[in-house]
């Protein structure tokens, strides 16, 4: 959050005002909880057991085996999620039939929650990864859908105009008005995408897994390894803050153009 | 039709026209029942300087997008040339091309850059090329949007009140820069103003528009630069055909007579 100057440099003088001290704080009391039996370790971990737990889980190939695991599923869901997000936008954005047929399906869809879905999946696609990255693919397409959708739709008619005066065909239009006018929209699209893929995950994965974080969190809760637990819930927060620091290099990259980047 | 045509004060007989680049005959448009065009009629000669004065909501939009043929060709008598062009009040600069891209807009070729960049440079902008439209100055996108226009050497180059949005000086110098370049490339050219100055300043022929019918013609035989003596007629005349009846008084006077 940006501060004005004077603020900021009394925030530096002042360790009082540090934004990490409280979450230091927590870390402190907590280990010292735990240190003194206030909490038994079945109830939650200390900080300390759960550091080396997470270097002795990445030193035997456990996190690393079971991340991948997690991580096929979470990248292959959004991909599978954002196609069809991106091609059913531009179906129903570019066309106005494309929008009677799709937008209502989607509008429809809309209307379900997602995780309701689970039991008719495990019917059709069994307990294994199918269900699992369908689960995350159906839940990440409808962000990716929204704001591309809204992104095709609210480009700028004047623009069109304009650029539609100096002689550009509808495919042109759409390369050089359209598709650049709607990326903003359709990046904001895939960071949502993106958080409700590893919400998904975490819930896919409670799904009889055999493999993954969500596997290693049953088998943890069932030898009461809070240690273990608290691990994998550092590493699927990782996860969500891995995801939103790449779309936001995309779109530094990318919207180099915007107000706000280009006024910076 | 002509009798309305012609001012009580300037009646000058036609010269023998050239094949007209532009020429609406009996062109209606209208949206529900309101008639914004109605049965208009409009040649502009190879080269000619036409401003059109109208008030708002005289049909002066649509009749720069018919000219423009932005809205879907109708069963109408419109004679267009090929190659047009048009400059916006809002310069409409895609904001996620740079400067020259924007210039370069639709043009076929390996050469698109230079020319884009030989156009850039004739309007002052050689210095902006690789900028980003939206950190551009008002005036400075204004003239990234007429070296668009001016690339595609237009025979037709429409401009749609591109300097109401500037402030005085540089709306000054942007006259003189559109003049300029009027010269060097003659274009037929259609400058769409609320600005009775500016109309009598630029135009060869001043046109007013007024419930899509063209309500008063005159022609300013006298060259740019001399024509102080006529102007004040003028005003007066063309005023009155927007609706405000001024008599011989400057502006200076003339909010007092209103009041």
């Amino acid at each position: 959050m940006p501060l004005p100057t004077h603020a900021r440099s009394t925030l530096r003088r002042d360790p009082l005002q540090s934004r990490w001290l409280s979450p230091l704080l927590l870390l402190l009391v907590w280990e010292g909880l735990c240190r003194l039996g206030v909490i038994p370790a079945h109830t939650l971990a200390a900080p300390s057991s759960v550091g080396s737990t997470l270097a002795q889980m990445i030193g035997s190939g456990d996190l690393p085996i079971n991340l991948a695991v997690s991580l096929r599923r979470a990248i292959l869901g959004l991909i599978i999620g954002a196609t069809v997000g991106v091609a059913l936008a531009l179906a129903a954005g570019l066309a106005r039939r494309g929008d009677a047929w799709i937008d209502p399906l989607v509008q429809v869809k809309r209307t379900i929650p997602v995780v309701a879905l689970t039991p008719l999946f495990i019917i059709w696609f069994g307990i294994g990864e199918t269900t699992k990255i369908a689960l995350i693919a159906f839940a990440a397409m409808l962000p990716v859908y929204i704001n591309l959708h809204a992104g095709i739709r609210g480009v700028d008619v004047r623009l069109m105009d304009a650029a539609r005066s100096f002689g550009l065909g509808r495919a042109a239009l759409i390369r050089e008005v359209v598709l650049p006018g709607a990326l903003p929209a359709l990046l904001t699209g895939l960071r949502y995408a993106l958080s409700i893929s590893v919400l998904m995950l975490v819930f896919a994965e409670q799904i009889n897994a055999s493999a993954g974080l969500g596997y290693l969190i049953n088998n943890a809760r069932d030898a009461m390894r809070t240690d273990i637990i608290v691990v994998c819930l550092l590493v699927y927060a990782l996860l969500g803050l891995t995801g939103d620091a790449l779309v936001r290099a995309i779109e530094t990259r990318t919207l180099a153009w915007c107000p706000a980047l280009v006024e910076a | 039709m002509t009798e309305a045509l012609r001012s009580p004060l300037q009646i000058v007989p036609d010269p023998l026209p050239p094949e007209p680049v532009v020429r609406l005959r009996d062109v209606s448009r209208a949206f529900g029942a309101t008639v914004v065009l109605d049965s208009l009629n409009l040649s502009i000669a190879p080269g000619e300087f036409v401003a059109l004065l109208g008030r708002s909501g005289s049909g002066k939009t649509t009749l720069l997008r018919t000219l423009a043929a932005l809205d879907p060709p109708q069963a109408q008598d419109i004679r267009l040339p090929g190659s047009r062009a048009t400059v916006f009040q809002d310069a409409r600069l895609l904001p996620w091309k740079r400067v020259w891209q924007n210039v370069a807009l639709g043009l076929r070729g390996r050469d698109a850059r230079p020319r884009a960049l030989a156009a850039l440079e004739e309007v002052g902008l050689a210095h902006r090329v690789d900028a980003w439209p939206l950190t551009l100055s008002g005036g400075e996108a204004q003239r990234a949007a007429i070296a668009r226009a001016l690339v595609r050497e237009p025979e037709l180059l429409l401009l749609d009140e591109p300097f109401a949005a500037l402030d005085a000086l540089t709306r000054m110098k942007m006259h003189a820069l559109v003049l300029a370049l009027w010269q060097r490339h003659r274009p037929a050219l259609l400058l769409v103003t609320h600005d009775v100055e500016e109309a009598m300043a630029l135009a060869d022929r001043v046109l007013v528009l007024d419930r899509g019918r063209i309500v008063a013609e005159e022609r300013l035989l006298a060259p740019r630069g001399s024509r102080g003596a006529i102007v004040r007629d003028l005003r007066a005349t063309l005023l009155r055909h927007l609706g405000i009846d001024v008599g011989g008084a400057a502006y200076a006077d003339l909010l007092e007579r209103h009041a």
